[in-house]
């Protein structure tokens, strides 16, 4: 394009107000990158979520448990598919920092539970022979570079306290990356075996299937009903909203997000704004001249506007980069903490697309400007 | 020939009839041209004086179609400006008009080069034609080895020189200059005028220029004064200003 010349020659006008304009969307869109993947990472629970699974805990608390004999009267129920149960075990391995999440599985029924977590048919039935056989999801066998085989002795302060020692029989891995690949499982036979009188046959929470997934709130209903104005009653939900619930307990992140996302951009959108205004309205007697010799208004007004776009492209592709080399080292930094940081292809898509917004909206009003301004009343004023 | 009595015949390049102009500022009107005629004939030289604030510079936006008449006609070449719309006027000028502004109001992030190819690029030349157009403009306005260099690294003479190439690189019906001396010490005037006198007598270029120099008016065919409202030829007050001018 034979204008590029002139749009190229403007940008680099003045270099200091180009890069520092440049800079202003990098980090915003750097930080919009960052938000979208936390805020992905607090979600995932609910976007991976079974339509088809319900989640049975203690109507006071999650940390309350709940009688394993309910597991049959809840079999009952028309439309239950299979049910598994887990308990959380919360021990520490080596280390503090080391934190994964342990669950007391039933061998028998998780797998039909939990179908997308897969393990290998000779590893699944090593596990199950093995009293104190050990699956490991293979993120957190890969972060301690655990081999099938062996020994992994993990410490805790509950059910008794004490070093208890695990054998790992399997790596199971998601069917979507999403999923979450942390977790450690072992048998509830042996977590049974060692706990105190008081809790055995306790379990912190049961999953199940429905048939289908238009059965689930009837079924919920229908579980909770059987065991109101019993010593444990339920609170039965879809696996999503138990998500979007445990999510909750960390505040309202989904608003917190939104919000200082919204600050960045408006931010950005002032200050971008600013800028094009002064850039403008400091070469007001060349617009002039430009159109003086024959330019249209609406030259002009391409001509401004692809400026701020040109920025806008430029430090939204700078940010967006930047949060591509930094999330996977971020993730890296945060040990497997969250379960997983994604940054997925439509945070960026949808992050460019809001860069290209917001210099389109900084340049539309100088560029209108320009646009409108007649070339008498401009050359007068110098 | 050039005529301010409205009988020009209608052969003529530029044919002005009762041009009036009003600026109202404050609620108060401000008649600055009061049924003005004017008839220039191509490859004509004239020169435009009279008191600051007299007209010049809004008779010269009306002529290049940068500005509306309240009333009255302008007739370019045939073409009746006075009734096109923007962006047509706009096209027009593209097409016809050179301007020469007294600040040189050249683009300073753009070489003399790019700033003299700039009208070009609203044509459909192709880039190996644009660049003859630009170094032939170059090479008449003496800036053929200077194509490279921004206004900054040109003297005052130079970047008014690199204006005229730009205004006629695209060979226009005629030229516009707003005291394009006003901001020269009087050599690089002097060298600026003889271009122009050449653009005229070499290449057959119609110039009309508005000056309070009058030794610089002195150059062209013919000079008008702006009184009133309307133009007059030469009066003895303007003689005089002449002789005074010579004089000093
Ligand atoms: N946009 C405008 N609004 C109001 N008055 C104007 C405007 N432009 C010019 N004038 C007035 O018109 C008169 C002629 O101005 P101008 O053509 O610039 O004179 P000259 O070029 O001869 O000095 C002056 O009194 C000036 O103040
Ligand atoms: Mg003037």
């Amino acid at each position: 394009m034979k204008f590029r010349r002139l749009i190229l020659a403007n940008l680099f006008r003045k270099k200091i107000r180009l890069i520092l304009t440049i800079g202003s969307f990098a980090v915003a869109l750097f930080l919009f990158a960052f938000l979208g993947v936390v805020r992905g990472a607090f979600n995932r629970g609910a976007d991976v979520a079974g339509a088809d699974r319900l989640v049975v805990i203690d109507r006071v608390s999650i940390i309350n448990l709940i009688p394993l004999k309910y597991r049959d009267q809840i079999l009952q129920i028309p439309g239950v598919k299979c049910i598994t149960h887990n308990n959380w075990f919360g021990g520490v391995y080596q280390d503090e920092k080391n934190f994964f999440p342990q669950f007391v599985i039933d061998p028998e029924n998780q797998r039909q539970v939990f179908p997308e977590l897969v393990v290998p048919d000779d590893q699944w039935n090593n596990f199950v022979k093995d009293r104190q056989g050990a699956i490991a999801g293979a993120r957190t066998a890969e972060r301690f570079h655990w081999k099938i085989g062996d020994r992994i002795p993990i410490k805790t302060t509950l059910y008794g306290g004490g070093s208890w020692e695990f054998i790992l029989d399997g790596i199971y891995h998601g069917q979507r990356p999403e999923n979450d690949e942390t977790q450690f499982w072992f048998q509830w036979d042996y977590f049974e075996e060692r706990i105190p009188q008081a809790i055995k046959g306790q379990i912190g929470w049961y999953v199940l299937r429905v048939n289908s997934p238009d059965d689930a709130v009837r079924v919920a209903k229908a579980i909770d009903a059987k065991f109101a104005n019993s010593p444990n009653e339920t609170k039965t939900e879809t696996e999503s909203a138990f998500a979007a619930g445990w999510v909750k307990q960390f505040g309202n992140i989904q608003f917190l997000i939104l919000t200082i996302g919204s600050v960045v951009f408006f931010t950005l959108l002032l200050v971008t704004g600013n800028t094009m205004a002064i850039s403008v309205r400091e070469r007001t007697s060349e617009l002039a001249v430009l159109k003086a010799i024959g330019f249209s208004g609406r030259a002009v007004l391409f001509f401004i506007l692809a400026e701020s776009l040109v920025i806008a492209l430029a430090g939204g592709v700078l940010g967006l980069s930047l949060a591509l080399l930094a999330v996977p080292a971020l993730a890296k930094a945060l040990n497997g903490m969250l379960p997983q940081l994604v940054l997925e292809p439509s945070i960026l898509v949808v992050g460019l697309f809001a860069a290209l917004a917001v210099g389109i909206a900084s340049g539309i009003l100088p560029g209108l400007g320009a646009m409108r301004m007649r070339v008498v009343n401009a050359l007068r004023r110098v | 020939m050039v005529r301010v009595d409205g009988n020009g015949g209608s052969q003529s390049l530029i044919r002005v009839r009762g041009l009036n102009k009003t600026y109202s500022r404050g609620g108060e009107k401000i008649q600055v041209l009061q049924g003005l005629n004017l008839d220039v004939d191509k490859g004509d030289f004239v020169a435009f004086m009279g008191p600051s604030g007299s007209g010049k510079t809004t008779l010269l936006n009306l002529l290049g179609g940068l500005d509306v008449p309240s009333a009255g006609s302008i007739t370019v070449a045939g073409d009746e400006i006075t009734h096109m719309s923007g962006s047509k006027l706009t096209q027009w000028r593209a097409r016809h008009v050179g301007f020469i502004f007294q600040m040189y109001n050249l683009i300073p992030v753009l070489t003399a080069y790019q700033n003299v190819e700039l009208p070009l690029l609203l044509t459909k030349l192709s880039g190996s034609e644009r660049r003859k157009h630009v170094e032939t403009a170059l090479g008449v306005v003496g800036l053929a080895d200077r194509m490279r260099l921004y206004p900054r690294q040109l003297s005052g003479g130079q970047e008014q020189r690199v204006t005229i190439a730009r205004a006629i690189v695209s060979d226009p019906t005629f030229l516009l200059c707003d005291e394009p001396t006003g901001d020269l010490d009087r050599k690089s005037a002097d060298e600026i005028m003889a271009l122009i006198e050449e653009l005229v007598a070499k290449y057959g270029k119609t110039v009309l220029m508005v000056t309070h120099d009058p030794v610089v008016a002195a150059r062209a065919h013919t000079t008008l004064h702006l009184e009133k409202g309307v133009l007059v030829e030469g009066t003895a007050s303007s003689r005089q200003s002449v002789l005074a001018g010579g004089a000093a």
